[in-house]
């Protein structure tokens, strides 16, 4: 398997997200979380799973990051106070290192079949399946899902609401 | 070079995961905070595509769509909360937010 494009994507993406973490300006963390949503596409690409790459560049790096920028500049943060040594942050700092390296090693030594992608046929790769999947057996829990995204739009309307209650008291 | 299995698969999506978990605890931004709880969605659906890939099942993908579907409606919801809360408080280190403590 030509492993170089798997590669580059892989350690591009890591790369990326810990750009997210170290940046302190929000602006350029929301730019290197796109970067590596990105870099997450082009893996999904090597899955063979085409139409999540799609609608994850479409919903994630279309619409979620644009949102957090729009968010980001309309209340324009600025950058954070130097970090203060906080003991119980550190502790737990490690604990989540201690947790990825027990998962690196389970994940590098683990029995897991080490197949072949391009010998295994990719049922993610055709559209037709999906469509199949999501209008027989899923027809429930697409559904419910279309229900969600109407009630997060009425949440979403009643929470950016003018909150006009509080020139009546200030209960609320 | 990185062999193409599944298990370098896993180490990536672990990997982004612990990246994200790292963001949301040293942060104190909320934004940032929620753009890595957004980092560590993610990593949850590459690893779901990888098993579905290799386990030749469609189950992962659909999963990761219905997933896709959710997160886009969450974040609609997320921001808005975090706006309302900017409005009320003027800030939003999360360490500020501290009306629940003691």
């Amino acid at each position: 398997m030509s492993s170089f494009l798997f590669t580059f994507f892989a350690v591009f993406t890591v790369g990326c997200a810990l750009g997210v973490v170290v940046n302190r300006n929000a602006v350029n963390a929301a730019m290197c979380l796109l970067l590596s949503l990105l870099g997450v596409a082009a893996l999904f690409v090597r899955l063979e799973a085409f139409l999540l790459a799609f609608l994850l560049l479409l919903v994630y790096a279309g619409a979620v990051v644009t949102l957090f920028l729009f968010i980001v500049m309309l209340l324009d943060v600025q950058g954070e106070p130097a970090n203060r040594k906080r003991p119980g942050v550190l502790a737990s700092a490690a604990a989540g290192g201690l947790l990825l390296a027990g998962v690196v090693s389970l994940s590098l030594k683990g029995r897991l079949a080490a197949a072949d992608p391009a010998a295994l046929s990719a049922p993610g790769a055709s559209l037709k399946l999906y469509a199949s999947e999501l209008f027989t057996r899923y027809l429930l829990p697409v559904q419910v899902v279309g229900f969600l995204l109407l009630i997060a739009m009425l949440g979403v309307i009643v929470l950016s609401r003018k909150d006009e209650a509080a020139g009546r008291g200030k209960t609320g | 070079m990185l062999p193409d299995t599944i298990n370098t698969y896993l180490l990536v999506s672990a990997l982004l995961f612990a990246i994200g978990f790292l963001g949301v605890i040293l942060r104190r931004n909320t934004l940032v905070i929620y753009m890595c709880l957004e980092l560590m969605l993610v990593a949850s659906t590459l690893a779901l595509v990888a098993f579905s890939r290799f386990n030749r099942t469609m189950a992962g993908n659909v999963f990761v769509f219905f997933i896709l579907t959710v997160a886009a409606a969450e974040v609609a919801v997320g921001l808005a909360i975090i706006v309302a809360l900017f409005r009320r408080r003027q800030t939003l280190q999360a360490d500020r937010f501290d009306e629940l403590k003691n």
